[in-house]
């Protein structure tokens, strides 16, 4: 069995999860990558995704992670989420939602790398969407 | 002198304004238990924001450095935040900020610098309005808002750097009152641009400085991306803990109030008495004058 270490996961309004993790996926914005224990001290930003964490009892428990940071080190592991939900608690309206104010955003977007960041962005999250929600 | 039926209705308006106050102040009790449960359940994530903040920019120095962090050089034009309440009926919340921004404002004109005042809640706008209309760009409104959320700070946040992304100001200050206990809140200056560099105890930054971090894509860019999140943590921050102080300070007015409305209807009541006493006798000796004088 992998060695435990701390992970958190906080969103601005609260702390959404403290607790001794064996392994945690997340899309970071160079794509998917994995901690465990003793990783190199890392910091990396996010991507709009589905953070996969298995806790020290070998539970799963699924994330949605709308873009944010995540900081590695060695002995602990924490994602600073823009925004972030459970998945079993996500529903439809509202990621139509999120998507919508994307959309307005990339279309707001005039100079160049903000209307690429944000048509990234949209990109991400209608995979996501699909990815959660098959229709 | 007031008649017996005068003072009658005056002891029960006063009673109906007793019993208003008082569900105010249960009210706010309650809204202040929310709130500073609130701030509390931010909190970790500014801590957080705060330490990978100084050991990212401890790595980042010099020119790549963002101009959120370094200023744009010069400091004429300034961009005042002012956060105030929605609601009034607070005792002294919202006045006692507005006196630091005004106070903070005339220093800065008087050392010649151009003033920018962008209000959060109407409270403060309507006070600062009065003298320095000309220089308040806007007013942005929270009253539909029931419970902040990160969103409402971020649109703000958003709003501020597009602003200065536009080159309309230089330095920026945000406006708050600091929650220290119900009785006692303080407002408080903090400056958003540029970004003074976040303060971390002496044996975080040395673990922090041990750690040799990867990044990715990089450090810059991590930074660039970091920076304005902090802003609108800020802002969030700064509108929580200005909903907590306002409760704080409403539920004392009220309670204050409703202190002042016993004394009163004690006071009239007392007055009711004796002049009911008063009717009474001057009755009585008619009745017995009347009976003499058969």
């Amino acid at each position: 069995m992998a060695d435990a270490f701390t992970f958190e996961l906080v969103s601005p309004e609260r702390l959404l999860l403290s607790e001794q993790v064996t392994q945690v996926v997340v899309p970071g914005s160079d794509g998917y990558f994995t901690v465990m224990a003793n990783h190199a001290a890392t910091m990396s930003t996010l991507q709009p995704g589905v953070a996969k964490v298995t806790t020290a009892e070998g539970k799963q428990e699924d994330y949605v992670i709308f873009g944010g940071f995540i900081d590695v080190l060695p002995t602990s592991c924490t994602i600073l989420a823009e925004s972030a939900v459970a998945v079993s608690d996500v529903n439809k309206a509202d990621l139509d939602a999120r998507i919508e104010a994307a959309k307005a955003d990339a279309a707001a977007a005039t100079e160049g790398e903000d209307q690429a960041k944000a048509n990234n962005y949209l990109a991400q999250l209608t995979t996501l969407n699909q990815q959660i929600l098959p229709a | 002198m007031p008649s017996l039926k005068d003072l009658r209705n005056r002891i029960s308006s006063v009673k109906a304004t007793q019993k208003i106050t008082k569900a105010m102040q249960m009210v706010a009790a309650a809204k202040l238990r929310r709130a500073q449960d609130a701030a509390e359940a931010a909190r970790p994530y500014s801590q957080r924001m705060g330490s990978v903040l100084a050991n990212i920019a401890a790595t980042v120095s010099g020119e790549d450095a963002p101009k959120l962090m370094t200023g744009t050089g010069s400091d004429k034009t300034h961009l005042l935040i002012a956060c105030t309440s929605e609601r009034g009926l607070c005792g002294g919340f919202n006045s006692s900020i507005a006196r630091f921004v005004r106070d903070d404002v005339r220093k800065l004109q008087a050392e010649g610098k151009e003033v920018k005042i962008l209000c959060v809640g109407k409270k403060g706008y309507d006070i600062l309005r009065r003298e320095f209309a000309a220089l308040i760009i806007d007013r942005i409104d929270l009253r539909e808002v029931k419970n902040i959320g990160f969103a409402n700070a971020d649109a703000i946040g958003k709003r501020v750097m597009t602003m200065f992304a536009a080159g309309e100001f230089d330095v920026c200050t945000l406006y708050y009152s600091e929650f220290r206990s119900v009785i006692n809140q303080v407002p408080t200056g903090l400056q958003l641009i540029p970004a003074a560099a976040p303060e971390v105890d002496e044996t975080e930054a040395a673990n922090a400085a041990s750690a040799m971090y990867e990044y990715e894509p990089d450090a810059s860019a991590i930074l660039d991306d970091l920076i304005p999140r902090n802003i609108s943590v800020q802002i969030f921050r700064a509108l929580l803990e200005n909903v907590a102080g306002e409760m704080g300070s409403k539920m004392s007015a009220m309670d204050n109030a409703t202190r002042n409305a016993g004394e009163m209807i004690d006071k009239l009541t007392m007055s009711y008495n004796r002049q009911r006493q008063a009717q009474i006798t001057k009755e009585l000796i008619e009745i017995i004058s009347g009976a003499e004088a058969l």
